[in-house]
């Protein structure tokens, strides 16, 4: 029950996919259901149906169902197959044949893990155990290439919709970005010097709003103003436009189609001459508020957009506190897997569709033409690092700002974000307040059927726009109602309106996400049934007085009920509240960690700024100890010549027997044996002729070089081969996957914390008869210092200092999170002391130590007079990082090869740089030898021409430095220089600068 | 014999514990510490008249007792090479032959090597890393656990590694064939005798101490074979190798009531003390407040907490007197443990003293 409770979490995810899969791709496909040959229009492929199967692959014609962890392992995409049903016409000898072929596999789309097309859905934990899945993972992410991927949820101001804003020069600025059936398109109508002008990026520059105007059909300026609204102060600002209009002498249709003629931008590529003529009308017919559909030629569903467009513009005029909030969670849609992938596969619904899918979500590059979306970074892989981590990972909002942009207004806290995004969970740093979290509760919407939901308004009394002259339109005590940013109609009785349909949504006769909106001011009704808003569940009152009764939440505790009840009989709006406790009884299940006795005290010295000092027995004993797995794969590459590389079996003598100890006969090292740096995993040889003609039979030996496939980048001399796969790759190659273990014990400067934040390094580590120890003879595993404490004020850990002592002494848990204390489940710190007192210890927790070296019992420090020690069991794991990972030096090693300089970072190998203050330190030190021969020395020799000042080279067979310039070798002098500046006069002198070296003697 | 005012004689031979911090905690050690007063500090006098030990509690595995008269410095030394220095024998090295189950390698050898063996170290010697494994220095256990197919989960106990007091059984592999046709085939260990003669383990076999410590589970199919040999080591280079759980002491608590406490105030801190430390005593005048435990006192400081309590009663412990308990893991008996870090320091000194004369 838990389980499935536990998937609210990432259900939005599932939600999408799920919908996406079952509704959106068929739709998509019908869309694009055909596919005519360029030559003959006759011959032409027709998808009927589209299905997705099971997840499976095809591997040298054998079918193989694969489920995520087989995928994980091997390096696969999780993916099932498309499959079409197609009709389709072949010729023959000029016989045309219609033909209809079912279940043809056209691709391959990836699986959202635990979505219902997924091998997990509906399993239960010994089944999920079976497939070597983890039964508390929430599913919601992708597995492309063995990784796992997520895709992030977007966040994007929404399509549709009318924005006013004040732009950087103070204009107030209407726009509205249309998302089309075909394209998309931003219409910006602004008020500059009070005139009002559109902007579109098909015209060169603005065009005057009236001429538009005119251009679609309203030639009387009356009528204009009668849609915007017969307001004498509407009127008077739209009078410079007017007057602007009429010196132009545009008047008519016609004359107005002419003027904007010319205004439109000349095509890059002129190619098809024959569509010279109205290019004004097409721009406005497409590219013009693209989403508001035209009825035939009639321009008038467009021309009332834009009047409502000026309308709001003019009055956010009038009065500032119209102008809308960007930042508002109102105006912004959320992007989930569902609908970014079926934008995605949209656009390559006619291309390939499993290798784009694949690459799309293992790149995280989302670049779709025709919507000109080109975004990067929209997969990333999954955390793991701890479970709440991942879980955290899949409900992050990307913004769809750049990060760098020193903003304030977006990154602030909105009040709208009230129960939708978290308040508290955004990074530091530069993404501080663009990346947000979903809140616990909430969900993101998927779009709905728009058809049955506009027959419903109109049934409901809305008057159709198309019957509406001008006048009309905004007469008093009517309302406009706008359906998904598309104008509907008007109704005289809106608030009659809403309760309706807000009747019918909490019956359940509509979905549930719909949501209306009476907006007072703007005397409008929004009806919004679009995918990507977010919603939470709300009580429903009537009057003010909940639905929900005490004996429905006594129901509910006792399990009676479930939220999905509740929604179905009209308590609340939207399910699921309890999932906040459940992800914490979660934490329980998986911590990670391990419980510790800690003594808050100050000793050795070595746990000074944060350090912790660790007890060597606790240690042997398998305190803190950790398992590290890493991957490392190699593939037996198949050449064209169809040469192969290939394993031999290891030599078990001689020098290179060392190195193969962990090989198996086969050539293969095996699991179980323990290898160090550099040994062989795979006795690797590879044919020295890799191209030409198809080689046949059998390649001698002597045609093959060792090409060992070797353990690199993991110190440390205690690695253990955990698992070996074999598979094949795409190509066939056989692949081996070597996944490799290490168990590390806690060592100095392993990085170590608490669940309070409370990090540390382990300072040292002591030995057990080194270590304090208390009346009782308990020894702690671990010593903190208590200046931690008072200035991190983490109080919280305190309590769990205290709680962790009286549990061990009582044998029973304490429960100390801040949600148990309002209803009394919560083990009040007064409880606590009393437990410890009946066991014998002080309330405070804090206990009397003795010193194991001094002799005697420890003495306080003198500042911190009021803890002497607790000697406590606390919840202490999380190793953070290790040093064995960041541990790094070198002799010497790999270069660059354009500068020659050492490289950097340590996964290259790379160079430690002796810096500015290294140098200093040096200097200080006195190791003026040293630095000199760094600094001097250690530089390459060149030859430098004395009477051009250009570098020369060593011609070997002469034995002479020679100047190329000078075409001799008579002055030439060797001189030392890095080889970086050697480098940087050559390359000025690409640039046609000469750089010369004047030389002379010291 | 002059005498140290009491308020310094106090000083000199109790921590007092207040509710925040202990007091007086260091020792005097320095013979003239207090010459100006013409009180000698020294102690080996006293020693030899005063030192006592008495036992009060013994059990198997456990010892309590009270050493009086002894500096706190001394104590510690025995504490010390208790946990560190007594030798014992735990598994070193762990061959694995197969291991299917869930547990790795590295993690099972681990707590193997954990495991306390009911086994005498002073039979055997140290082995150092170029010594050959042989009958003195080394023992082996086999373990061999299998969960059949139908067979449901189970654990892996400690009573299933069984002693091989002939040495290991697995063979090496052979270097050249020819020369091991006519002996016995080579295997990890070279045993010149089977180490079940020796009189001391004819009639005691090595075992270990507890039979039902959890080494792995084992699911149906899986298999754990594998052979451990266990060695003499001390506690300093790892604790698997140390002789006790723990051994520790603790000063003698004293409570001393400051002033009559009587009637309700009596029953109040009697009500107060978890460890009941404190009776009733009638009296003709009323109720009075005795400390006859003061021994179970743990130092909660219950009894002096709240206002104005701290005059009334005051937590002691006096510095010379310690209760030391001695937790053996089950090698050699706690009272033999402790005779034997008597042994290893007596050897420090002695070895000291060779080394200034």
């Amino acid at each position: 029950m838990l389980a499935s409770q536990m998937r609210g979490l990432v259900k939005e995810h599932l939600d999408s996919y799920n919908y996406f899969i079952s509704t959106g791709i068929k739709k998509i496909v019908r869309v694009n259901n055909e596919i005519r040959s360029n030559v003959d229009r006759g011959i032409y492929l027709k998808f009927l149906d589209v299905k997705i199967g099971e997840p499976s692959i095809v591997l040298d014609g054998v079918f193989e169902k694969i489920n995520p962890q087989f995928c994980r392992l091997s390096n696969m995409t999780y993916a099932a197959p498309i499959e079409a049903h197609i009709e389709y016409v072949t010729e023959t000898g000029g016989q045309k044949q219609l033909c209809e072929k079912k279940d043809v596999i056209i691709g391959r789309m990836p699986i959202m893990l635990r979505s219902r097309y997924c091998v997990l859905y509906g399993k239960d934990e010994t089944e999920l155990a079976k497939l070597g899945e983890c039964p508390l993972d929430p599913g919601g992410y992708f597995v492309v290439k063995g990784n796992e991927k997520v895709i992030m949820i977007q966040e994007q101001l929404s399509n549709n919709r009318i924005i006013i804003e004040v732009d950087k020069k103070g204009n107030l600025v209407a726009s509205v970005t249309s998302l089309g059936a075909t394209l998309r398109s931003k219409t910006v109508i602004m008020m500059e010097k009070e005139k009002i002008y559109l902007h579109l990026n098909r015209f060169q520059n603005k065009v005057p709003i009236m001429v538009v105007m005119k251009a679609m059909g309203i030639e009387s300026d009356q009528e204009v103003v009668q849609m915007i609204g017969r307001d004498p102060r509407y009127s008077a600002l739209l009078l410079p436009s007017i007057e602007e209009c009429a010196s132009f002498g545009v008047k008519t249709q016609r004359q107005a189609l002419e003027f904007l003629e010319k205004k439109v931008k000349k095509p890059q590529f002129v190619s098809a001459q024959s569509e010279k003529e109205d290019k004004a009308l097409k721009v406005l017919q497409d590219i013009f508020i693209a989403h508001v559909p035209m009825h035939g030629s009639s321009f008038r569903a467009k021309c009332i957009y834009a009047a409502v467009m000026m309308r709001r513009m003019l009055e956010a005029f009038l009065n500032k506190a119209a102008v809308d909030d960007k930042d508002y969670v109102g105006n912004k849609r959320f992007e989930l897997s569902g609908q970014l992938l079926s934008t995605l596969f949209e656009h390559i619904i006619k291309d390939t569709i499993s290798f784009g899918l694949e690459r799309a979500l293992s790149t995280g590059n989302w670049c779709i033409k025709r919507f000109r979306i080109d975004r990067k970074g929209v997969t990333q892989v999954l955390a793991r690092l701890s479970y709440i981590q991942a879980l955290g990972f899949l409900t992050k909002i990307q913004p769809q700002f750049e990060k760098s942009r020193k903003v304030s207004g977006p990154r602030a806290l909105q009040p709208s974000q009230w129960g939708m995004l978290c308040p508290c969970d955004t990074p530091e740093g530069e993404s501080c307040g663009l990346v947000k979290n979903l809140a616990l509760m909430t969900h993101v919407t998927t779009d709905e059927e728009e058809g049955p939901l506009v027959s419903l308004c109109y049934c409901l009394g809305v008057e159709d726009l198309e019957l509406l002259s001008g006048e009309e339109l905004h007469s008093p005590n009517s309302f406009l109602v706008i359906f998904n940013g598309l104008i509907l109609g008007k109704h005289r009785r809106p608030q009659h309106f809403a309760s309706a349909l807000r009747r019918l949504r909490r019956s359940g006769k509509i979905g549930e996400f719909v949501s209306i909106f009476v907006n007072e001011k703007q005397c409008c009704v929004y009806i919004a049934s679009d995918g990507g808003r977010v919603c939470r569940p709300l009580v429903i009152a009537d009057k003010g007085v909940s639905r929900i009764k005490h004996h429905h939440m006594k129901e509910l505790l006792d399990g009676v009920r479930t939220f999905d009840d509740f929604l179905r009989e009209g308590l609340i709006e939207y399910l699921d509240v309890n999932e906040e406790n459940n992800a914490l009884v979660k934490y329980d299940k998986l911590g990670a960690g391990q419980n510790a006795t800690v003594a808050v005290m100050s000793y050795t010295g070595y746990d000074i700024e944060d350090a912790i000092v660790m007890n060597k027995s606790s240690l042997d004993r398998g305190f803190g100890r950790c398992i590290v797995m890493k991957k490392k794969s190699a593939i037996m590459q198949r050449y064209e010549n169809n040469a192969s590389e290939r394993i031999l079996p290891p030599t078990r003598e001689g020098y290179a027997a060392e190195r193969m100890q962990a090989l198996d006969d086969d050539g293969i090292a095996a699991p179980g044996q323990i290898i160090r740096q550099d040994d062989f995993l795979v006795n690797k040889s590879t044919p020295k002729i890799t191209k030409g003609p198809i080689t046949s039979g059998v390649i001698p030996d002597s045609e093959y070089r060792p090409t060992p496939f070797k353990l690199s980048g993991l110190a440390g001399d205690n690695s253990v081969i955990d698992r070996v796969a074999l598979f094949a790759d795409k190509n066939s190659n056989m692949c081996i996957n070597f996944i490799i273990r290490q168990t590390r014990r806690p060592e100095v400067g392993d990085k170590f914390s608490s669940r309070h934040g409370q990090k540390g390094v382990c300072g040292t580590i002591v030995q057990q008869e080194d270590f304090v120890f208390s009346e009782r003879g308990i020894c702690p595993d671990l010593i903190m210092n208590p200046h931690g404490f008072p200035s991190r004020m983490t109080v919280g850990k305190m309590i769990e200092l205290l709680g962790g002592k009286a549990g061990v002494s009582c044998g029973r848990y304490h429960y100390g999170s801040a949600f148990g204390e309002p209803s009394g489940h919560a083990d009040k710190v007064e409880d606590i002391s009393e437990t410890l007192v009946k066991h014998g210890f002080s309330y405070s927790g804090k206990d009397f130590l003795y010193s194991a070296k001094k002799h005697d019992i420890e003495k306080l420090p003198s500042i911190f007079p009021l803890v002497s020690f607790q000697l406590v069991l606390v919840f202490h794991g999380e190793r953070l990082q290790e040093v064995l990972d960041k541990m790094h030096a070198r002799g010497f090693g790999p270069r660059a090869i354009l500068t020659r300089q050492p490289t950097e970072g340590k996964a290259r190998n790379g160079g430690l740089r002796v810096g500015e203050m290294e140098r200093d330190c040096l200097i200080a030190y006195g190791a003026s030898n040293l630095i000199y021969e760094r600094l001097m020395i250690s530089s390459d020799p060149f030859q430098v021409c004395r009477s051009c000042g250009l570098l020369g080279y060593y011609n070997h067979k002469l034995k002479a430095g020679i100047c190329s310039a000078c075409k001799n070798g008579e002055n030439i002098s060797t001189m030392k220089l890095p080889y970086a500046c050697k480098l940087l006069f050559q390359e000025l002198q690409s640039m046609n600068i000469v750089p010369r070296l004047k030389l002379s003697d010291v | 014999m002059p005498k140290l005012p009491d308020h310094l004689e106090l000083k000199r031979t109790r921590v007092s514990c207040k509710l925040d911090a202990p007091n007086d905690t260091e020792s005097i050690l320095y013979s003239g510490a207090y010459a100006s007063m013409d009180v000698d500090n020294s102690s080996l006098e006293s020693f030899f008249k005063d030192f006592k030990v008495v036992v009060n509690r013994i059990t198997e595995d456990e010892i309590e007792f009270d050493m009086i008269g002894i500096d706190a410095a001394l104590a510690n030394a025995f504490r010390r090479i208790l946990i560190s220095e007594v030798p014992t024998m735990a598994i070193e090295k762990v061959f694995i032959e197969k291991n299917t189950s869930v547990v790795q390698d590295e993690v099972l050898a681990h707590r193997l090597g954990l495991v306390p063996l009911r086994v005498d170290p002073r039979l055997f010697s140290y082995k150092s890393e170029k010594d050959e494994p042989n009958e003195k220095n080394t023992i082996v256990f086999g373990l061999h656990a299998r969960c059949e197919q139908k067979e449901p989960r189970r654990s892996v106990k400690s009573e299933e590694l069984s002693w091989l007091p002939k040495g290991s059984m697995f063979l090496l592999e052979i270097e050249n064939k020819a020369s091991s046709s006519t002996t016995a085939p080579k295997t990890y260990t070279n045993f010149k005798s089977s180490q079940d003669e020796l009189p001391e383990l004819s009639d005691n076999p090595i075992h270990p101490k507890y039979p039902d410590i959890t080494l792995a589970r084992i699911g149906p199919g899986q298999e754990i074979e594998l052979e451990a040999h266990a060695v003499k080591g001390v506690g300093k280079e790892h604790a698997k190798w140390s002789p006790v759980a723990t051994a520790w002491y603790r000063m003698l608590p004293e409570v001393v009531l400051l002033q009559d406490i009587i009637n309700e105030e009596a029953e109040k801190l009697v009500q107060k003390c978890p460890a009941n430390v404190f009776d009733i005593e009638d009296t003709p005048t009323g109720k009075k407040a005795t400390a006859p435990r003061p021994r179970s006192c743990t130092l909660c400081r219950e009894c002096i907490r709240g206002e104005g309590w701290d005059k009334y009663v005051a937590l002691r412990r006096k510095k010379d007197h310690f209760i030391f308990t001695v937790e053996s893991t089950g090698a050699l008996s706690p009272e033999v443990l402790f005779t034997e870090a008597v042994k290893i320091l007596e050897d420090k000194c002695e070895r000291i003293i060779t080394e200034l004369s």
